[in-house]
């Protein structure tokens, strides 16, 4: 009776501390990203829509304290991912939410801690997001956003010379997307014989990759770039 | 011979309707970029459908001079073979009609080349047609909308699809592309040539060429499998569409599109080829009727 007791109780114990543990990281986590109040991103986006043939896009991203963020393509036409925004790790870890330990996972070689985030408000667009954190180097790796209105979005986050900050140097966003069909007629398309036989398999899975060449970061950036 | 095309370029430089062509497409393209200079967005919001559900586009930078000149060629696709239909069908009925037929064949000139002269002006004319379009519709769009990535929306098979080219890869296929429906349209003018030597007023053979265009342009895009397999092949129509084949840019595995590149050559040079093996079946005809014709009017 009293074993059964005192293993109740280092169960209870440790799971307390595991919690705590996961508590504790994301905390480390959000302290690493706070120390940049502003940053100013260049890079390159990889779209790869199944009804999408559109080439590398050069991009900007700017993001401002405490959650503004804006991706801009600097030339050219562009077809900008609306969900890029919850690419921003502040905006992720900004809500209220309570915070389930999920236990560890492996990304590659890299052994993870795994928290569950439910947001404590029910009118949040977010219904749940699964984070993953390198525990050695404080770093988020990946997350899994399902929210309500927009399906799920996935983010893979790889890290070069700005991890001190908490900033990626590699981005890939998995989104949903909605079929795309043209009423056939309209456009008087020149059709081939090959037309008729492609037949591809549609996914509704899209993807961005975003990558990041240099950071600018603390130095300022202008509020009308937002609006 | 020279101096026969001189002169059947001559008369149709005389005939009003040769600048109502002009006017035509003047007005057309006016028509189309005051509309989406007001109200492009509109067209941008249905050609894009739900996309904008899951993507942030620019529009005031893809509404621009080279996706206007796509547009307006698009819309100008049935319109552009009346206008040619218009002298190249009067060409032996109009002189028919006013008795001036007899009078040329009396001349010492050769019947195949009262025709190859008549064919070579309705040829000149459907260039000049097609260079003032280039002028309204590409060169003055790009000074109203500017220049940027060009987007083209397709349906592909089974599938729509959004193709972006970038803008210093767009030119050449314009280029391309006119090049292609001055072969297309001269094939109209080809056709016209010949119901005009079977006519005695210009009346009969422009509305007969237009007839058969609308009526092979609608058999074309039925999108009925039995007419895509079996009747589509044999109609000129279902190739005159063949200039935005330099619009189709190929893509690399990963779905980005490569700059220079057209996803399928060998369909445009086979269309190519049935549009020029057309003028000279049609051209051939023609000669070969108009040298067995008895004369009366």
């Amino acid at each position: 009776m009293l074993r059964t007791f005192f293993l109740s109780c280092l169960l209870l114990f440790s799971k307390s501390m595991l919690a705590q543990d996961i508590k504790g990281l994301i905390t480390k986590v959000r302290q690493k990203i706070e120390k940049v109040n502003d940053y100013e991103a260049s890079g390159k986006m990889k779209t790869n829509v199944a009804f999408l043939k559109v080439p590398l896009a050069d991009v900007n991203v700017y993001f401002k304290k405490p959650n503004k963020l804006k991706l801009k393509s600097t030339k050219g036409v562009s077809f900008i991912p609306k969900g890029a925004v919850s690419f921003n790790i502040n905006n992720l870890l900004s809500e209220d939410f309570s915070i389930i330990d999920a236990g560890t996972d492996k990304i590659g070689n890299t052994l993870v801690r795994v928290a569950k985030l439910l947001p404590n408000d029910d009118n949040s667009d977010v219904v749940l997001s699964t984070i993953y954190i390198d525990p050695v180097n404080n770093l988020l790796l990946k997350s899994k956003t399902t929210t309500k209105e927009s399906g799920t979005y996935e983010l893979l986050l790889s890290y070069g010379k700005y991890s001190e900050y908490g900033l990626p140097d590699k981005v890939v966003f998995s989104f949903n997307t909605k079929d795309y069909k043209l009423p056939k007629g309209i456009t008087f398309d020149f059709e081939t014989s090959s037309d008729n036989k492609a037949k591809t398999i549609k996914s509704n899975k899209g993807v961005a990759e975003l990558l990041f060449s240099q950071y600018k970061i603390n130095q300022g950036v202008a509020e009308s770039i937002f609006k | 011979m020279w101096s026969l095309l001189q002169i059947e370029l001559f008369k149709i430089s005389k005939r009003p309707r040769t600048y109502l062509s002009f006017a035509a497409i003047t007005a057309i393209v006016l028509i189309f970029q005051l509309a989406f200079k007001a109200d492009g967005k509109s067209y941008m919001d249905l050609m894009l459908q739900n996309v904008q559900d899951n993507f942030e586009l620019n529009k005031e930078n893809a509404i621009n001079g080279y996706f206007m000149c796509y547009i307006i060629l698009n819309t100008l696709l049935v319109q552009i073979p009346i206008l040619v239909a218009l002298i190249a069908g009067d060409a032996i009925s109009g002189e028919a009609n006013m008795g001036t037929l007899r009078l040329m064949l009396t001349k010492p000139i050769s019947r195949s080349q009262i025709i190859l002269s008549k064919f070579i002006a309705s040829f000149i004319y459907t260039i000049l047609l097609l260079v003032w379009m280039a002028v309204m519709a590409l060169f003055l769009s790009i000074l109203i909308f500017g220049m940027d990535d060009m987007l083209i929306f397709r349906v592909k098979g089974e599938e729509s699809q959004i193709l972006q080219i970038l803008k210093d890869d767009v030119i050449w296929r314009y280029f391309a592309a006119f090049g292609y429906a001055a072969i297309a349209l001269t094939v109209i003018a080809a056709l016209a040539l010949l119901l005009s030597v079977f006519a005695e007023n210009s009346i009969g053979p422009i509305i007969t060429t237009v007839c058969i265009v609308i009526i092979f342009t609608i058999v074309s895009n039925l999108n009925v499998p039995v007419i895509d397999k079996n009747v589509k092949p044999w109609l000129f129509t279902s190739y005159l569409v063949g200039w935005k084949g330099f619009f189709y840019i190929g893509t690399n595995t990963e779905g980005q599109p490569i700059p220079g590149s057209i996803e399928n050559w060998p369909a445009i040079r086979n269309s190519l080829f049935i549009l020029i093996a057309h003028i000279f079946l049609l051209l051939g005809i023609t000669i070969a009727v108009f040298r067995k014709k008895d004369i009366l009017s």
